[in-house]
């Protein structure tokens, strides 16, 4: 009886987690996601230099327009890769636990990061347009910590502390601004490694 | 024995809890999502689903999305409490247990 009674609780408990949190996400994913971004940001801190651009002397940032092409290609490189390899784990995880991926928690969860991080690009391209881009690395970091408190519910709880770390690097990053590319990656690489070692040994 | 008199016969089976559980944590859950995540058989699920919605445990809606049907499912507040004063049975008899 007491075990029968034992199996239910657990069962309880673990339908009711099953269906409420997108629990698939995958702790490699977060690996990926922060080795792009750490060798991206390398990889933009030798073409700098080879631009004959210190990046920390340089006290007007006037890059040329074929640089400027060459850094946006960069980063849209860093996101499809990070975003890439984010989605081929998470699946290869949920059929392995034989869980569903699109389900309403995970709707939730993206609704949820959604939110900031549009608010975010927003303001980035506000920033951008009144010739501020000084402030984008500060702006990223912390709507993307805002983000992962926010999706917080819907997923792994320990998302929140990822979230709490971007929030104040992005704080320190205000005060020392012209860094924006050191702080970026220590947020998007080495945190997300970091976070994701943590996650992948405890979910395993 | 007064204590097992306390838990709710409608709840004894594996399926039913599943599917109170679930609905407690969430707003409506269509039928796919429910047997995806309950993994079960569509007549496994809907007679336990039609038993639970004569207690008047959970209320079940029927749509159209396009020409498809769409039956979700919501825990009603009857349903809400039944299953709250189960789950502190189930507590209660641990602790006296232990």
């Amino acid at each position: 009886m007491n075990q029968k009674h034992q199996e239910d609780l657990s069962h309880i408990r673990s339908m009711m987690e099953r269906s409420s949190r997108f629990i698939s996400l995958s702790g490699l994913s977060g690996v990926f996601a922060g080795l792009s971004a750490l060798i991206g940001g390398l990889y933009v801190c030798q073409l700098l230099e080879q631009n004959g651009i210190n990046y920390f002397e340089a006290s007007s940032k006037e890059f040329s327009l074929s640089l400027i092409y060459e850094l946006i290609t960069t980063g849209v490189v860093i996101f499809v890769f990070a975003f890439f390899f984010g989605i081929v784990f998470t699946v290869r995880k949920s059929r392995k636990d034989n869980l569903p991926i699109w389900t309403s928690s995970t709707k939730n969860m993206l609704i949820h990061l959604a939110i900031p991080l549009v608010v975010g690009g927003v303001f980035c391209l506000a920033l951008l347009y009144h010739q501020m881009a000084v402030l984008i690395a500060p702006t990223t970091l912390l709507f993307y910590g805002l983000a992962l408190v926010n999706a917080e519910k819907y997923t792994f709880s320990d998302i929140k502390y990822l979230g709490f770390c971007e929030i104040i690097l992005g704080c320190v990053s205000l005060f020392y601004l012209g860094y924006g590319l050191i702080f970026w990656i220590i947020g998007f690489g080495v945190l997300h490694i970091l976070y994701g070692l943590i996650v992948f040994k405890k979910y395993k | 024995m007064g204590m097992i008199d306390q838990l709710n016969k409608d709840f004894e089976s594996r399926v039913r809890l599943g599917i109170m559980s679930v609905l407690m944590v969430n707003d409506w859950v269509d039928f796919t999502e429910m047997k995806s995540l309950l993994n079960i058989t569509d007549g496994n699920l809907a007679s336990h689903s039609t038993a639970l919605e004569k207690a008047q445990y959970i209320e079940v809606k029927k749509e159209f999305v396009g020409k498809k049907p769409k039956t979700s499912y919501r825990v009603t507040n009857l349903g809400r409490v039944t299953f709250n004063s189960h789950l502190n049975a189930l507590e209660k008899l641990f602790k006296a247990k232990n």
